[in-house]
């Protein structure tokens, strides 16, 4: 800027063909300005409405209808005393004791007997866990609050079977039916019931598989880029490998899953829906965009540290993993969760490997059947029982929050390692 | 330094990962693996889930919902441990389904009708209300009815009594049991009330098969996907649209969605139940017998079926249709006995 500009003088400010072309300019300037303006509202408001619907679905999707009333344990019948509770079928025993029909004789009691026949099935397991818990419970009264059926509770929001919306509005009033916040949701796994169900099962399994594409992918993404781009020469064939690794990346994620349907389930046949499966078959999806991400992360540290590094007599190796690479590690990393975040949500290859399956138990390793969240989203998504609508969208907000945290933990490792020159 | 002790260790984790899984060859399983129709999939879950709270201690079966053809090719793949022990199907296994399962050495099956389904035509509350029959929804939504191009546009130029509203049907894509019975139970049946082609099915069957059974393709007939629950929304959107799906959801969707008559015959429990509307099929689960000694919990499964398929039992409250006393009483004597399928009665 110390090159002193043209003045321009009075009489050329004066001309009215500078002014128009000055206008036009300014304008130009400002319509720019406008569009890319318009362009971030549109989207944070794209994302606001998706927001807030998924929210508000799911607001319903966290909390469950239950059916309050007192079960006086003294008084019933059971022929069970607390010592027997510490064993470890203690919950077939309080089944055989008929704890079941304790619940229901207490609700229709209470509720009356139209409301304890749509008590669910699995209110006497989640009692009978209470009891296990604190078996000194069996001398007393308790206030029980047990899940009640689908049906019941369809008709507490006002839309199920006619015959029960008189007596779920009631029960409302009496205080007696309630839609509680369910913290089992974020503990149980798919069931049948909308209001038994849980998302832990497709949470772990998610948890896992992606464990294993991170163990995959990670070290062969950044092993390859290092190499690629600090010992490779620079020949024909690192030409035709970069050109195929940048394919790799846009290949759509259908065909890594047929892949991963003929090569992986061929070579371990007996691990159909396992983790390990779609780990492995999610690693070849994520390791590209490492691979590509990495190369330009190594790329953009400055040539003057590995001289720097050389010069003082470290090695090649050495330059390499104590310089370069902690340099690169914001970028590498960077690139990692944009590739775990995208095989976090991929749904397609899981298919193919038969991680669609109805799965009741959470998985207990990495080679056990099991569920992931897109999946388990898609599946409820097809379900008939319409309790399963607003599930969906508690289904959607936990894989959200788990893409956040991923996110989250992305941007602290970046800050952490970032340096600046 | 610390960055390569790092490496070491995750080359390592991964080896190891690896080698822990080598052995997985013959592995030893568990747990029931079911796999096929998206129809029987939501009464699969129900058994399952029943079976899990009679018998603790054992695992829960897994069950995939693959659509009945994908089903049987897995089902019939062999006897082994990494194939499933149990095929849902919502119709009948074919004779070519049979020779390949017998072909891979799946010789022995056990095959148990466990209830009823309908596929149902419906639409919007407030819309058409269609009198249809099988035949003219064959001539509305075959490609090539009586081997002439479709031409119509409007359910008028299908038949006379009917109104001059564009035809518009969302139904199953070629890939579901409900396409296989769409085409069993309402377009075969429409194509012969003509008799030409009663006769042609036994001069040419494969002309017969492409003027009965193919749904035409030009947008008229829009395939919804295996996603009922899609089908239900659009007809909502579009009140002067059909959809063909599963009587369950028919029925789930009560307050939304209205049957549509066929042959004059509403679709209702009832109705299905004694096959008085046309579009009743029953629901089968094929058991593998090599696996039934092998497979910890399998003969339990197929129990845990019988137990709750009566009329009171859980089946029929998540929305099947059972089947008469004595289908009931026949299959019950199967489940247990574990009778094998004779292959002589299949097509």
């Amino acid at each position: 800027m110390s090159e002193p500009s043209t003045p321009i003088s009075a009489s050329q400010a004066k001309d009215p063909r500078f002014a128009a072309r000055l206008k036009k300019r300014y304008t130009s300037e400002r319509r720019f300005r406008l569009l890319g303006l318009g362009a971030v509202v549109f989207s944070a408001l794209v994302l606001a409405f998706l927001i807030v619907t998924m929210t508000s679905n799911a607001i319903g999707g966290f909390k469950r209808a239950e059916l309050r009333f007192p079960v006086d344990f003294a008084g019933a019948a059971l022929t069970l005393d607390a010592g027997q509770l510490a064993a470890p079928d203690a919950r077939d025993k309080l089944k055989t004791a008929g704890l079941a029909d304790v619940i229901v004789i207490a609700g229709t009691k209470s509720a009356g007997a139209l409301a304890a026949s749509e008590i669910s099935d699995s209110a006497w397991g989640e009692v009978a866990d209470r009891l296990i818990g604190d078996p000194d419970l069996l001398k007393s009264s308790l206030e029980v609050s047990v899940p009640v059926t689908n049906d019941l509770a369809a008709a507490l929001r006002g839309e199920g079977p006619e015959k029960l919306r008189p007596l779920a509005a009631s029960l409302a009033r009496e205080g007696k039916l309630v839609s509680r916040f369910d913290p089992g949701f974020l503990s149980r796994s798919d069931a049948t019931d909308p209001q038994a169900v849980g998302i832990w099962g497709a949470l772990k399994g998610s948890i896992l598989t992606m464990a294993v594409t991170l163990l995959l992918a990670f070290p062969i993404g950044v092993l390859s880029a290092l190499y690629l781009e600090e010992y490779a020469p620079r020949s024909r064939w690192t030409d035709l490998i970069e050109v195929s690794i940048n394919n790799l990346a846009a290949v759509p994620s259908i065909i890594f899953g047929l892949l991963g349907l003929s090569v992986f389930l061929w070579i371990f046949p007996n691990y159909r829906s396992a983790p390990l499966i779609g780990g492995m078959t999610l690693a070849l999806m994520t390791m590209p965009v490492i691979v590509i991400s990495g190369r330009n992360a190594i790329k953009s540290v400055p040539p003057s540290i590995r001289d720097g590094a050389l010069a003082v007599g470290a090695s090649r190796v050495q330059t390499v993993f104590h310089h370069v690479l902690p340099l690169a590690m914001p970028g590498i990393l960077t690139g990692t969760i944009i590739g775990m975040a995208r095989a976090l949500g991929e749904t397609a290859p899981l298919l193919m490997i038969g991680m669609r399956a109805f799965v009741a138990t959470p998985p207990d390793g990495f080679t056990s059947p099991s569920s992931a969240l897109p999946v388990q989203i898609f599946l409820w998504s097809d379900e008939v029982s319409r309790g399963f609508v607003e599930r969906t969208s508690a289904a959607i907000i936990v894989l959200l929050a788990f893409l956040l945290a991923l996110n989250g933990l992305a941007i602290y490792l970046r800050n952490k390692f970032e340096t600046r020159w | 330094m610390k960055k390569s002790v790092l490496f070491v260790a995750t080359a390592c984790a991964v080896t190891v990962l690896l080698a822990g899984c080598g052995g997985g060859g013959n592995a030893s399983r568990d747990t029931v693996r079911a796999v096929g129709s998206s129809t029987v999939y939501p009464f699969a879950k129900v058994v399952a889930d029943g079976f899990a709270k009679a018998n603790s201690g054992m695992a829960s079966p897994i069950i995939e919902s693959t659509g009945t053809g994908a089903g049987m090719k897995l089902f019939c793949g062999g006897v082994g441990t990494q194939f499933p022990d149990i095929a849902n199907a919502s119709r009948r296994i074919k004779r070519s389904e049979y020779d390949d399962c017998a072909k891979n050495g799946v010789t022995d099956i056990v095959e148990i009708q466990v209830g009823l389904d309908g596929i149902s035509l419906g639409e919007a509350k407030g819309g058409l209300a269609l009198p249809l029959t099988q035949t003219m929804i064959y001539k509305a939504i075959a490609a090539n009815p009586f081997g002439k191009p479709n031409t119509a546009k409007t359910w008028k130029d299908v038949d006379a009594s009917l109104p001059a509203e564009p035809i518009l049907v969302y139904g199953p894509p070629s890939t579901s049991g409900t396409r296989d019975s769409l085409k069993e139970l309402i377009l075969v049946k429409g194509c012969e009330s003509d008799p030409a082609m009663k006769a042609l099915k036994d001069s040419d069957k494969e002309q017969y098969d492409k003027i009965c059974t193919e749904v035409r393709g030009d947008g008229l007939y829009v395939d919804a996907g295996e996603n009922d629950n899609l089908i239900v929304q659009k007809l909502e959107a579009n009140p002067k649209a059909v959809g063909i799906f599963g009587f369950s959801y028919l029925e789930e969707n009560m307050d939304k969605l209205s049957g549509l008559t066929m042959n004059g015959v509403a679709p209702t429990y009832a109705s299905i139940a004694d096959f008085s509307y046309p579009g009743a099929r029953p629901l089968y689960v094929y058991v593998k017998l090599a696996h039934v000694a092998a497979i910890k919990g399998l003969k339990e499964y197929v129990a845990q079926w019988a137990a709750s398929w009566g009329k009171d039992g859980v089946l029929a409250k998540a929305g099947m249709v059972v089947a008469t006393d004595a289908v009931q009483a026949t299959n019950a004597r199967i489940a247990t006995e574990l009778t094998k399928l004779d292959p002589a009665t299949l097509k």
